[in-house]
């Protein structure tokens, strides 16, 4: 039913309804700074400058991409199957948890063991606490929002029972694990850079881990649209009676998809322990699980659109870094411009989605992902 | 032995998660998905503790909640109603707003994002005579006016919902819009009142959440929202349901002050809650059945 014509004005819809919503998100913050009396070109000069201005600055905007590649592709990917995995947080932090164990608890093993099972050990943290949601929607028709919440706070109060009563390094003050094993460490990419005539400075946290989740995401993409799994998470995910119609396990289905958008969460770990800071940190995450489902929707729940969605998102937080030092702005203004590009993008969609159907036959959509 | 006092501590911890609750019943009523609660909550929270920092009086706080919760309601009626968006994906933008926008404003009022000044409360409320008598008095007397408030809150929302004719329109727009709309009744404009009934109710569970503790702490609704939510579909989306649940849910939340200190780490009796409405909704869902149009936005040229 797809006509020529069709598809131009879809993929128009695709990339135009993000980018003004992008902007009126903008224009919403332009509103709040002059409200304190701030100059708002002055405020984005220095948001933007602080991400793109410098070779360091752009590091630092692959470093935060980094893990919010994870997380929106995690729940982009449980979007697809028509579920809506807010449970990004819980399974960050137990894989990072799972990872470091593995890396403080196995000292003596050598890298080329260390490395693979400490990044599989993360994915394994956050498939756990994927598949129990999964497991109650599937089983007893729990929906999987309010599950997931839930054990967001139990992964929290779980890790930092874990971190502050069982693993707590001997003599700190701070709520962190030992460090882990020297061979389990992601080295930094200055260096290669360096040699590649970039001049990422060594002190820049940019790590290998952004090449794991950029293959995560290029596996996800093959998976969604190459394999026939893909195909039966996203026709589950239109709807469940035609997909069980079609001889599809609807529930084995919708447990395996979270169970794999919880492992993608989990790799955040990756990151923050093997790449970054080398131990489990306490209440580390700043809301990543949460910017994930903005990163998703920005993105347009497709691999690709989370890629540069979550650049997107890196640019903004490196900027707020910034704006929060030279201006009398707090960071937290980038927590409302995400809130305000969630709204903006739901509503666009809509409002673009009616203006299309009413100038070709289609159907219009009852909801987001359905 | 766990003393008395934990029945009067389940009443207070039941306040908040009962009017955020009840503030479900009349959303999902309507046919509105509310997971913005635990948002409304939050500002309602925040807007209880700036207002009262600035006027001194906490009952101007909870006016400055409930109005605060309205506008948040209206926000997600807006995205669903009015523009037919996916109820889930705007309630989970509306509760990013909150957490942003209460610690953007934190900032700016207290100069820290993370907590504010401390306020007045709001004094308890003795009732003569039952104040007197023995263990009762000790149980039903001596409460923030809010817990008076919300008891009769239950009383008039299932009264409103069961015996009026607002109600039965509100809860046909919910079941079957169509029919609703054909026989005259303006779904959207009951759609609205759903949402923002919800609004007022959740706003004023959020005043009571930091008036309580004196203090806005970032992130305090800490997912009461959702439990209330587990509660209203436990109690079958009925006013009486709902508040029996909550009461259940306040009697977990109370045991764990209990339960500290007793060799149990804190960690794991923090987490009974949370564990309990995971529990509490699987055994749930099956046994109850939600309003039949809930979750659909009313497209009138589709059907």
């Amino acid at each position: 039913m797809k006509e020529k014509g069709g598809k131009g004005t879809f993929l128009i819809l695709e990339i135009l309804s993000p980018a003004v919503a992008f902007l009126l998100a903008l224009a919403m913050g332009a509103v709040l700074i002059l409200s304190l009396a701030e100059n708002p070109l002055h405020v984005y000069n220095v948001m933007f400058r602080g991400g793109l201005g410098s070779i360091d600055g752009l590091g630092y905007v692959f470093f935060s991409a980094t893990p919010l590649i994870l997380t929106g592709l995690a729940v982009a990917f449980a979007f697809r199957a028509g579920l809506f995995n807010i449970g990004g947080e819980g399974q960050l932090y137990m894989g990072a948890f799972f990872c470091a164990w593995i890396g403080f608890t196995f000292p003596s093993m050598p890298s080329t063991l260390m490395v693979p099972l400490c990044i599989l050990f993360a994915a394994l943290g956050g498939a756990i606490w994927g598949l129990v949601p999964g497991v109650l929607k599937a089983r007893f028709g729990v929906h999987e929002v309010i599950n997931t919440i839930m054990l967001n706070f139990v992964a929290m109060l779980t890790t930092n029972f874990l971190v502050n009563h069982v693993y707590k390094e001997p003599g700190q003050m701070i709520p962190q694990t030992k460090e882990i094993a020297t061979t389990a460490w992601i080295p930094r990419m200055a260096p290669l850079l360096q040699r590649l005539h970039i001049q990422l400075p060594t002190s820049n946290p940019l790590n290998y881990s952004l090449l794991l989740a950029l293959m995560i995401a290029a596996l996800a993409w093959l998976l969604l649209f190459k394999t026939r799994l893909g195909y039966e998470i996203r026709a589950v995910g239109l709807s469940h009676k035609a997909a069980e119609y079609g001889g599809i396990k609807v529930g084995a289905t919708m447990v395996l998809s979270m169970v794999i958008s919880g492992s993608m969460a989990g790799l955040v770990g990756v990151n923050e322990v093997l790449g970054y800071r080398h131990r489990f940190l306490d209440g580390f995450s700043t809301g990543l699980g949460f910017t994930g489902i903005a990163v998703a929707l920005l993105g347009r729940n497709h691999p690709l659109g989370v890629v540069l969605a979550a650049v997107l998102f890196g640019i903004l937080n490196t900027g707020a870094l910034e704006v929060d030092i030279f201006t009398d702005i707090p960071r937290e203004l980038v927590m409302v411009l995400q809130a305000v590009i969630i709204i903006c993008v739901v509503v666009g969609d809509q409002v673009f989605r009616r203006w299309v159907s009413r100038r070709l036959p289609l159907q219009p959509h009852a909801g987001f992902f359905h | 032995m766990i003393p008395l006092e934990i029945i009067p501590a389940s009443i207070r911890m039941a306040t908040p998660l009962t009017l955020a609750a009840l503030g479900g019943v009349f959303s999902e009523r309507s046919g509105v998905v509310n997971i913005a609660l635990e948002g409304i909550l939050l500002n309602g929270a925040f807007a209880a503790v700036v207002a009262t920092h600035f006027s001194g009086n906490p009952w101007v706080g909870v006016l400055a909640a409930v109005l605060v919760g309205l506008l948040t309601a209206l926000i997600h009626a807006v995205v669903t109603v009015t523009f037919k968006a996916d109820h889930i994906v705007s309630g989970v933008a509306v509760n990013l707003l909150a957490l942003g926008a209460t610690q953007f404003t934190c900032w700016v009022v207290y100069g820290n994002s993370g907590n504010s000044d401390r306020v007045l409360g709001l004094s308890p409320w003795n009732i003569p005579y039952v104040e007197q008598v023995p263990i009762l008095g000790q149980i039903l007397s001596g409460h923030s006016p809010l817990v008076y408030v919300a008891i009769f809150l239950v009383l008039l929302a299932h009264f409103l919902l069961f015996r009026t004719v607002f109600g039965l329109r509100l809860r046909a727009v919910g079941e079957h819009p169509l029919a609703a709309d054909t026989m005259g009744v303006k779904v959207i404009l009951m759609r609205y009142c759903g949402v923002l009934i919800s609004g007022v109710l959740a706003g004023l569970g959020g005043a009571f959440l930091s008036l309580n503790t004196h203090y806005f702490v970032k992130n305090m609704s800490g997912g009461r929202g959702f439990i209330a939510l587990a509660a209203m579909i436990f109690g079958k989306w009925t006013p009486f349901g709902a508040a029996g649940a909550c009461l259940l849910f306040g009697f977990l939340e109370a045991l764990q002050m209990f339960l500290q200190g007793g060799g149990v780490p804190t960690q794991f009796i923090q987490m009974i809650p949370y564990l309990a409405t995971m529990v509490v909704l699987a055994s749930a869902v099956g046994r109850a059945t939600p309003p039949a149009a809930v979750g659909r936005p009313y497209l009138k040229e589709a059907d």
